[in-house]
């Protein structure tokens, strides 16, 4: 199966497709209740009651080249496989926030992954996206926010190599994991 | 360790040297749906970023897209230069898609045995 890092990057895709302008992006290692949470929000066009009640249906899905989804149901097996669960809130016309809490300890939780990978993926190829991020582990805690970069660089793109560069070392240096 | 004082400094510093800001830089679009990112979509740019900071490859814009449909050739990567069209490539891999930027948007040789045809619909 594949790590968390990657259903991050697939889930903060749904937000991108349901028109969000806003991510929030939380990951937090509680180590003393023993739980890993990832919680997505956003400001997207949300979905209804009757959607939120068939979206773990990966014969349910709102795109039109596949009639299948897998990024919610994927999320929702490898969780509850965890002790786990997917707890999906949307409110049509404000947005949607996806928490997928997963026994941090259990055998079968996927490995984190590769998160800067994530992290910077999103970052820079959504240079008009808002996006929030917040890492928690226990005590330590990192933030970063796509505006105050944006505000830093003044103009400059994030797909410039220095940019590039800063970013990975930045990422990797403060989600330094001793992860499986 | 870095921080966002070093960005400020990076920025002045790249502010100084542009000469001519032009939009007219080469797009290369990478799929991001779940098909693409089970076939490795994520490990895909990531070496186009890496190959952007080795190479020091300017006015390169790196954007991603929703699945288009084609999920058995994924990685599908698009490479659209100013003023010519937009090129597919199918089955990308980390390996082939350095391929495709040194060959085909550093020295302009479109890598034909990679490029796929888009789908009618």
């Amino acid at each position: 199966m594949r790590d968390l890092s990657l259903h991050v990057l697939d889930l903060i895709q749904n937000s991108l497709e349901a028109g969000a302008s806003w991510v929030h992006l939380e990951i937090l290692l509680d180590s003393q209740a023993d739980t890993l949470t990832i919680r997505i929000s956003d400001n997207g066009r949300g979905m209804d009651e009757a959607m939120v009640k068939q979206v773990r249906d990966p014969f349910v899905t709102t795109r039109t080249t596949r009639r299948v989804g897998l990024g919610l149901p994927l999320v929702d097996m490898s969780a509850s496989h965890c002790n786990g669960y997917l707890d999906i809130f949307s409110t049509p016309g404000q947005g949607t926030v996806i928490t997928a809490v997963y026994q941090e300890s259990h055998l079968d939780r996927p490995p984190l992954g590769d998160l800067t990978a994530t992290i910077q993926t999103l970052v820079v190829t959504n240079p008009e996206l808002d996006f929030q991020f917040d890492y928690r582990k226990n005590q330590r805690h990192f933030h970063l926010s796509t505006r105050e970069l944006q505000q830093a660089l003044d103009g400059v793109s994030f797909s410039q190599p220095e940019v590039l560069q800063w970013l990975n070392e930045y990422l990797r240096e403060n989600l330094q994991e001793k992860e499986k | 360790m870095k921080t966002v004082e070093d960005l400020k400094k990076l920025k002045e510093k790249l502010q100084a040297q542009k000469l001519n800001h032009s939009d007219e830089g080469v797009q290369i679009i990478v799929g991001m749906g779940t098909c693409g990112i089970a076939a490795g979509a994520r490990e895909v740019l990531k070496a186009v970023m890496d190959e952007i900071t080795k190479r020091n490859l300017q006015q390169i814009s790196v954007r991603q897209t929703g699945c288009i449909g084609m999920c058995e050739k994924e990685v599908l990567v698009d490479v659209v230069k100013p003023g010519e069209p937009r090129i597919t490539y199918g089955r990308v891999t980390p390996d082939r898609v350095v391929q495709i930027l040194v060959e085909h948007v550093v020295n302009g040789r479109i890598v034909e045995e990679l490029v796929v045809g888009k789908i009618e619909s």
